[in-house]
């Protein structure tokens, strides 16, 4: 076992990645000699190659899809976003093409492509920096969403994201890049927890809290809290954002009655909602309350100086926990 | 052709500016309208093995695939297809540049590429499937060496450019070529094509058909300039070919592949030609195009100016054009009969291959709409059923 940061963790698996398969490729932009602008891939143009390692010129759509290309002949290709405000430009490739082209060719072209995105706020950037586009994804059918919570799962899951056939977007909680914990780098990725799996980080009672990416942290430091004050939370790591793994949330709604969700993303629309109408549909006789959001607002993401009234912080969560109890909390007394 | 000088808005164009399509000294041209064989001092060596039975086979194969389009036009006003993209005109693009290909190479094209598709050998009844309204796409793509055509325009430039970057890594001497009409030139994803074939020099073929409309926009709305020029500004090299001439397109075609074999990079080849019939059996020519623009174009006919040609040379005999005409019916035959006995697919067939490794989400819903069907008694019967609410 090894401390390693959120980053270093992704260089290891992608570092692994790189040396078990020769059509793994890297490309992106600034990933050569910097080493992204995070780091990330730090060392591997010079071990690997520019061929292996390619920096590219600065276009997005070109980037996604020249990648489509190298997966038709046959490549691995692991695709960088620089921030997930920049994956726009190459929202046509990924969701018309990258999701779409086992479909179209009936099982004939695979598309194991990873598309790395560093995302979510709390790092004080200026506006494109700081967002959660997860849902955009999320509603395709044909990608795979997964993001990480710690270092060891980031070590793993991208490994196996690019192990997978099926085109994975893999979110990078880039608040959390430089947390560190422990790492087995000798773990295979494949005797790992698969990375369409939810993992209870939490055994609790009164309240299934649902988290994913860098609230999971903020999760468990509000259960501790919680618990403090005598109230038994159950924290999940959704991990998978699509396909979600409904069965651990289902278990522990069965269990505890009460269901909170909470992301960084806009509520309108957001995974958020998904997870509640679906457990909603599935738990209706075990729930003790409406299902609670405690999410990002229906706004453009704000300057930096705000941006902590945007995201979910433990406070916010707690006051989503008191809500979902029926304890007073900032909504009591409010009707609909 | 007709030089309109009114730009969009009503902007006068710059004196300077040319008409992107028009003819002009620039244009490669090996068989003039009239169907004469005009020498070219660089342009000869890329055909000079193409001799008589060669000529009447390039002759066959866009008599063919003209056939091939009009019966699939008859499919479609028949109810057979929901839809058809006719190529009526682009002949001699798709099979002087088809033809010049090897079956190794692999190609990105749009939905009007059905004439390169025959090229690649192409079962006919897969041609159609899409169109039919069976499938996404028609073919097993490495069955063929060719992409399942894209519809979102310009999108498979960068899938080209890629798998070329894809045979650079690999050490070999295939190429990539990509088709694309001249409204994928305003396309994003053309011009980041260009910027990474010609950053990695990668051995990628541009092969844009200008066909003069892009629906209803005329290509003087999508430039100013010929196409072939804004290669140019990326570092490409590129080639104005009459798109009508079946040899200059194959000169064309074979001088690009050979460049991007020998390590030199992508080429643009702009084939100017013309879409003489509408954008799609959906469309309606006569609202935007006007009629003398047609006739002119009907005069420069790529079929019939190879058989001009091979009328010069005395062999357009009675016997080649029945047994040319005996290949066409024959391929159109076999092809309405592909159609019209094409299965039906089954209701669940909608869930396969969305991924390629089981999704529990797509499970449960694949699970729930099949006990739904199932409630009906017979799968078959519900949607009949349902069709009938």
């Amino acid at each position: 076992m090894t401390q390693l940061t959120f980053a270093r963790a992704i260089n290891a698996g992608l570092r692994k990645s790189l040396e078990n398969d020769s059509k793994v490729v890297l490309l992106g932009e600034d990933i050569g000699a910097l080493g992204g602008v995070f780091r990330v891939t730090d060392g591997l143009q010079k071990d690997f190659g520019k061929h292996r390692v390619v920096d590219t010129p600065l276009a997005e759509s070109a980037i996604v899809g020249t990648a489509v290309g190298l997966a038709y002949r046959g490549y691995r290709p692991v695709v960088e976003i620089q921030f997930d405000g920049f994956i726009y430009p190459a929202f046509d490739q990924i969701v018309s093409q990258v999701a779409k082209l086992h479909y179209r060719t009936r099982g004939a072209v695979r598309m194991p492509i990873t598309i790395r995105v560093p995302f979510g706020g709390g790092i004080g950037s200026p506006e494109h920096h700081s967002e959660s586009p997860e849902a955009y994804f999320t509603h395709t059918s044909g990608l795979r969403v997964v993001t990480v919570a710690n270092p060891q799962d980031a070590y793993t899951v991208i490994q196996q994201a690019i192990a997978c056939d099926d085109p994975v977007l893999y979110f990078e909680p880039k608040r959390r890049y430089h947390d560190k914990g422990e790492v087995d780098e000798s773990m295979d990725p494949r005797s790992a927890l698969p990375m369409d799996k939810a993992r209870v980080l939490t055994d609790g009672s009164d309240v299934t809290l649902v988290a994913y990416g860098p609230l999971v942290k903020t999760a468990l430091d509000a259960a501790s809290a919680a618990a403090d004050e005598g109230i038994s939370i159950e924290v999940i790591d959704l991990r998978s954002l699509a396909p979600v793994d409904y069965e651990p949330v289902v278990a522990s709604v069965r269990k505890t009655g009460r269901l909170v969700v909470t992301h960084e993303a806009a509520q309108s629309g957001g995974l958020g909602a998904e997870v509640a109408a679906s457990i909603t549909e599935r738990c209706f006789y075990h729930l003790e309350s409406a299902p609670v959001r405690v999410t990002g607002f229906d706004i453009p993401y704000p300057y930096s100086k705000l941006e902590m009234h945007h995201l979910p912080g433990l406070d916010r969560i707690l006051d989503g926990v008191d809500r979902a109890l029926g304890r007073p909390n900032s909504l009591s007394g409010l009707e609909g | 052709m007709s030089t309109d000088e009114t730009g969009p808005g009503g902007a006068k164009t710059p004196e300077s500016a040319k008409t992107p399509g028009e003819a002009g000294p620039d244009l490669l041209q090996l068989i003039t309208p009239s169907g004469e064989r005009i020498s070219h001092p660089e342009f000869d060596f890329w055909v000079r093995d193409i001799a008589d039975d060669q000529l009447c086979s390039l002759f066959e194969d866009m008599t063919v695939i003209r056939r091939i389009d009009v019966e699939a036009t008859a499919l479609q006003r028949q109810g057979e297809l929901a839809l058809w993209p006719p190529l009526l005109g682009q002949e001699a693009a798709q099979i002087g540049s088809g033809r010049a290909l090897r079956a190794d190479d692999f190609v990105f094209s749009s939905y009007r590429e059905n004439g390169v598709a025959y090229c690649r050998g192409v079962d006919l009844t897969d041609l159609l499937r899409v169109w039919r309204g069976n499938a996404s796409g028609g073919w097993d793509p490495y069955s063929i060496n060719m992409a399942t055509p894209q519809i979102i325009i310009g999108a498979q430039t960068l899938h080209a450019t890629g798998y070329a970057m894809g045979i650079q890594n690999d050490g070999a001497d295939a190429v990539a070529v990509t088709y694309f009409g001249d409204g994928a030139t305003s396309e994003g994803d053309l011009n980041e094509a260009m910027v990474f074939a010609a950053s990695f020099q990668a051995p990628v073929v541009f092969f844009c058909t200008n066909n003069h409309w892009a629906i209803s926009e005329p290509v003087r709305l999508q430039s100013h300039i010929q196409l072939a020029d804004r290669a140019t500004g990326f570092g490409i090299p590129s080639l104005r070919v009459d798109g009508n001439d079946v040899l200059a397109v194959m000169a064309a075609t074979r001088l690009a592949l050979d460049r991007a074999r020998r390590g030199g990079g992508p080429t643009f080849i702009e084939a100017v030609s013309y879409r003489m019939g509408p954008h799609t059996t959906a469309d309606d020519p006569t609202r935007y195009r006007d009629a003398n623009e047609l006739e002119d174009w009907a005069a420069k006919d790529p079929i019939s100016r190879l058989a001009g040609l091979l009328d010069r040379k005395g062999i357009l005999t009675a016997e080649l054009q029945q047994q040319v005409k005996d290949k066409a019916d024959a391929v159109a035959s076999e092809m309405r009969r592909g159609c019209t006995t094409m299965p039906d697919p089954q209701p669940m067939d909608i869930f396969k291959h969305v991924y390629s490794t089981p999704n529990s989400w797509l499970e449960r819903q694949q699970d729930h709409y099949a006990r739904y069907l199932a409630s009906f008694g017979d799968p078959d019967g519900a949607v009949s059923k349902e069709g009938a609410r």
